[in-house]
């Protein structure tokens, strides 16, 4: 676990559009680190898109739900587009339950893969 | 009628910290493979695991550390059974808070989805609670059956 609290926030910027890949388990232990380290690479760099790629993480539960429909709230606060990207089909489920689809773009970009 | 015996049983005592729900889930984890169960069936579990994990640390013990007990079951007839107690501060309306997208710690970003997530993934729940006295979620699920080799 020190691991993943360690490991620095992984991203791409591609123009104005600033993707976040996330790995590894999102539960409530670790949703609280994830979400200070997106806040804070957001406020630095004010991109005009935000995606979070969910295709490395391995498990998530309602915590995770949590840190997505907050991340939204945030980008509709200062204006960013935001988009959620390649969900694996256990995290999907978990989006579909909560209706996450009426709010958010979710895209699967290539098909996902499973983590075992 | 008798109830039917375990063919297995562990219990484990944690503290509410919130590094532990990682560990219930795959103590979890580990504990069902006796039972071959398929990824999903496996991924189901940890998820409805880890919900009522952490409604005993944010919910139950908020503010404070308090001791959690997780029981584990396994059944001749391939039924999977987990119990999580806590002596926390309880649920005044289990109905209510039951409900999906109820929570009463929104600040903090809670979904209020953990019940309905743990009733989607498993065959059946029930939550016992007594404000003051804690709280105790059990949960089953009945794996599927083996294929039979030829």
């Amino acid at each position: 676990m020190l691991t993943q609290e360690e490991s620095p926030l992984r991203t791409i910027t591609s123009g104005k559009t600033l993707t976040v890949f996330l790995d590894g388990d999102i539960d409530h232990h670790t949703a609280r680190q994830i979400r200070n380290r997106i806040d804070t690479k957001v406020y630095i760099q004010r991109p005009d898109e935000l995606i979070l790629d969910l295709s490395r993480v391995c498990f998530m539960d309602s915590s995770g739900l949590g840190l997505i429909l907050g991340r939204y709230a945030k980008a509709v606060e200062l204006g960013i587009a935001f988009k959620v990207a390649n969900p694996t089909p256990e995290i999907r489920r978990i989006l579909d339950l909560a209706g996450t689809e009426r709010l958010i773009k979710i895209e699967s970009a290539r098909p996902a893969k499973r983590a075992w | 009628m008798a109830k039917p015996k375990p063919v297995n049983e562990l219990k484990c005592i944690f503290p509410s910290w919130s590094q532990n729900e990682a560990l219930a889930r795959s103590v979890t984890a580990s504990f069902t493979a006796q039972m071959n169960p398929t990824c999903e069936e496996v991924s189901d579990i940890k998820c409805a695991v880890s919900e009522a994990v952490t409604n005993a640390i944010v919910h139950g013990y908020r503010g404070t550390v308090g001791e959690i007990q997780m029981i584990l079951k396994l059944y001749a007839d391939r039924t999977f059974q987990a119990e999580v107690r806590d002596r926390g501060v309880g649920i005044r309306d289990v109905e209510e808070a039951m409900r999906p997208l109820f929570t009463t710690d929104p600040e903090n970003e809670r979904s209020g989805m953990g019940f309905t997530i743990i009733e989607n993934f498993m065959d059946s729940l029930r939550v016992l609670s007594e404000p003051g006295k804690g709280t105790r979620v059990i949960m089953k699920k009945k794996l599927s059956m083996l294929p039979i080799a030829k």
